[in-house]
């Protein structure tokens, strides 16, 4: 238990303490360690002692027990970290909501830090009436709440020729789902007044990178948002504060923070990210473009490697996200033999249009090792394929939209293990 | 509601070719102003602010620069990360080569090998370029470095020549024609399906690959490769 009681761990220690705790658990009876003296008969420190008053804390954060649930980046990934992405613990994660200080990270150009009195948004290009607007005029217009994940395109693009980062934080935490509060992006546009001949929109940030991408004038009528919450309170900076696009269903990338401008044209701008960047190379040479809609997809996320099961055989929770960026999900199913066989998941919790759903698979683990999958079908019919299946179209070079089923091996010692089978 | 996307990237690609877009939502995006919130930006706002490029040209400020210009700028300015030629130091981005290697196990995706637009380089550039130092040089300055790059890429082969405002939309990307519109309803229709297999999917499965022998999971002790994603 050494390596879980020292907070300056490595990860990989982290990653490893996982397996090492499992194999002092099951040796033990009790099978809950801790300090005897502050558990039955005893009574421990904190209820003979009075604690912190309100206020003390006047922003609250996890307990204290609950450092190692953080954001963590592959430093190998990238040349910097202000061009760099960091990933959602999904390991440590339950329900649907992901809270605002473990959504993933993607930046371009680093953080940009905004003063919102000196934020302005504007809209011009192929409209009646041009507009300019601050975060406190935004805020006047009618406002809508919906509940919708954003993944990057990227999102398990690390796993196109194998299986190779070992915890489901790294293979699929460039995903979080969060609720925005906003305007609808249709109702700044009829204010706006678009002309006939506009088809497409240029979105742009504030940031360093001045990121933009050309989102179709269909889209951006149908059920965008300009958000200024998450969760209810203000986006976190990290997330675009103070306004950002939300753009359900589609590559994160679309999904501009720290929104300033808005230009309505008649034809894509085929800007960087969208040529680039944000294509999908197939074998013959040729690339994908505008592939925006992230297609049906799912996750174990415990066990997991870094959520090994601790406790050994018995009444086990199999425990997983499921979404779509068609719609909303209409099954998950479970295998614990590599794909072979299939038992329905059970989805639990609210099951809404391209959001996160959760699904839990329960059963009596008789202690052998397990090839863990998950297999989501949207409402459209798609079924998410394995990763052959989509190998054998796209190749492994493609980069992005990587929705394949994802194999977990558990060890008899409760142990898992990111593998691929065949 | 839910096969929405889908269609919707049908029309798109209808869009794409010139098709009239849906009658009724152009209809609706019509009303207003209903609120009056707001107010409209002056045209000095508006120039500010106004540097997108598109491919065929618009947007294009008045400017120009040659490639010897450019090489002076790329050296002071961004050689630092992508190499003098182009080659990209460490894991900073590789702006050069990679011709005719789309195809092979390792593509390696420049400007010249993968880029369809050339406007696109200067959009880029003048959005996010010199990396930490965004938005500060001049037209002419970004004229002459997309200049350069090109030049780095066999595209312009005239280290005297000048790029500008009238030629950069018509200079042609050999890879222009690479690109493919999304295809996945079609290409991937397999995907959709009834009644996914439930019972005796597959033969017995063996593990094929293992994350743990790789062994590039986060560790601060010790670095790793990359095989994956910039």
């Amino acid at each position: 238990m050494s390596k879980t009681d020292n907070p300056q761990h490595s990860r990989r220690s982290l990653l490893a303490a996982g397996a090492g705790a499992a194999a002092t658990l099951l040796a033990s009876r009790a099978g809950a360690g801790g300090n005897p003296a502050n558990q039955p008969p005893n009574v421990p420190e904190w209820t003979r002692v009075l604690g912190d008053g309100v206020a003390v804390r006047p922003y609250g954060k996890p307990s204290k027990f609950e450092k190692d649930v953080i954001r963590r980046d592959v430093e190998w990934l990238t040349a910097s970290r202000e061009s760099s992405v960091s990933f959602t613990p999904l390991h440590e994660l339950e329900g649907i909501i992901t809270p605002n200080g473990l959504c993933f990270e993607r930046h371009h150009g680093g953080i940009a830090e905004i003063d919102p009195a000196d934020h302005r948004l504007m809209i011009h290009g192929l409209v009646d009436r041009p507009l300019i607007l601050t975060l406190e005029e935004l805020k006047r217009y009618p406002r809508v709440n919906r509940i919708h994940f954003m993944e990057c395109a990227a999102n398990s693009g690390m796993e196109w020729r194998g299986a190779q980062l070992n915890g489901c934080q790294f293979t699929h935490g460039m995903i979080h789902c969060v609720q925005y509060t906003g305007v609808s992006l249709r109702t700044l546009l009829e204010e706006a007044g678009v002309k006939s001949s506009g088809k497409w929109l240029l979105v742009e940030g504030a940031d360093a990178a001045a990121m933009d991408r050309s989102l179709p004038i269909e889209k951006a009528l149908d059920d965008c948002i300009i958000a200024y919450k998450m969760n209810g309170e203000a986006l976190y900076p990290e997330q675009g504060y103070p306004m950002r696009l939300v753009v359900p269903g589609w590559q994160g990338n679309l999904w501009v923070k720290w929104l300033r401008r808005i230009k309505v044209g008649d034809r894509p701008w085929h800007t960087r990210e969208e040529t680039s960047k944000y294509t999908d190379l197939l074998p013959n040479g040729k690339a994908r473009r505008f592939s925006w809609v992230m297609d049906a997809k799912s996750v174990i996320t415990s066990p997991s490697p870094q959520a090994p099961i601790k406790h050994g055989k018995g009444f086990t929770i199999i425990s997983g996200l499921a979404w779509s960026g068609n719609g909303k999900l209409k099954r998950v199913d479970v295998s614990l033999d590599g794909g072979r066989n299939w038992r329905p998941a059970r989805l639990d919790g609210p099951i809404l249009d391209k959001a996160l759903t959760r699904f839990y698979y329960e059963f009596d683990w008789n202690g052998e090792p397990l090839l863990l999958q998950s297999r989501v079908q949207d409402e459209t019919g798609y079924v998410q394929p394995s990763k052959a299946e989509l190998r054998k179209i796209r190749g492994v070079n493609s980069i992005y939209h990587n929705n394949g089923i994802q194999t977990w091996h558990v060890q008899a010692n409760g142990e898992v293990e990111n593998v691929e089978v065949a | 509601m839910s096969k929405l996307p889908r269609l919707l990237s049908l029309v798109m690609l209808g869009l794409a070719i010139g098709t009239p877009a849906l009658a009724q939502s152009k209809a609706d995006a019509k009303v207003g102003p209903k609120y009056n919130i707001g107010r409209a930006p002056t045209p000095e706002e508006i120039r500010g602010w106004d540097i997108d490029v598109r491919p065929d040209g618009q947007g294009l400020p008045e400017g120009k620069g040659t490639v010897a210009e450019g090489e002076k700028l790329f050296m002071d300015n961004c050689s630092s990360c992508h190499g003098e030629f182009g080659e990209g130091n460490g894991r900073w981005p590789v702006l050069a080569g990679g011709k005719g290697s789309l195809t092979s196990d390792n593509p390696v995706k420049t400007v010249g090998s993968y880029w369809p637009y050339a406007t696109t380089v200067f959009d880029y550039i003048r959005h996010a370029m010199p990396y930490g130092n965004a938005e500060s040089l001049s037209a002419n300055e970004y004229y002459a470095l997309v200049a350069y790059v090109l030049y780095l890429n066999d595209i312009i082969s005239d280290q005297n020549f000048e790029l500008n405002n009238k030629n950069l939309a018509a200079t042609k990307m050999p890879n222009e024609q690479g690109f493919i519109m999304d295809d996945r309803s079609t290409a991937e229709r397999s995907f959709w399906q009834t009644n996914p297999c439930m019972k005796d999917c597959l033969g017995p499965v063996k593990i094929t690959s293992r994350a743990m022998a790789i062994d590039v999971t986060p560790d601060d002790s010790k670095g790793g490769k990359s095989r994956g994603v910039e």
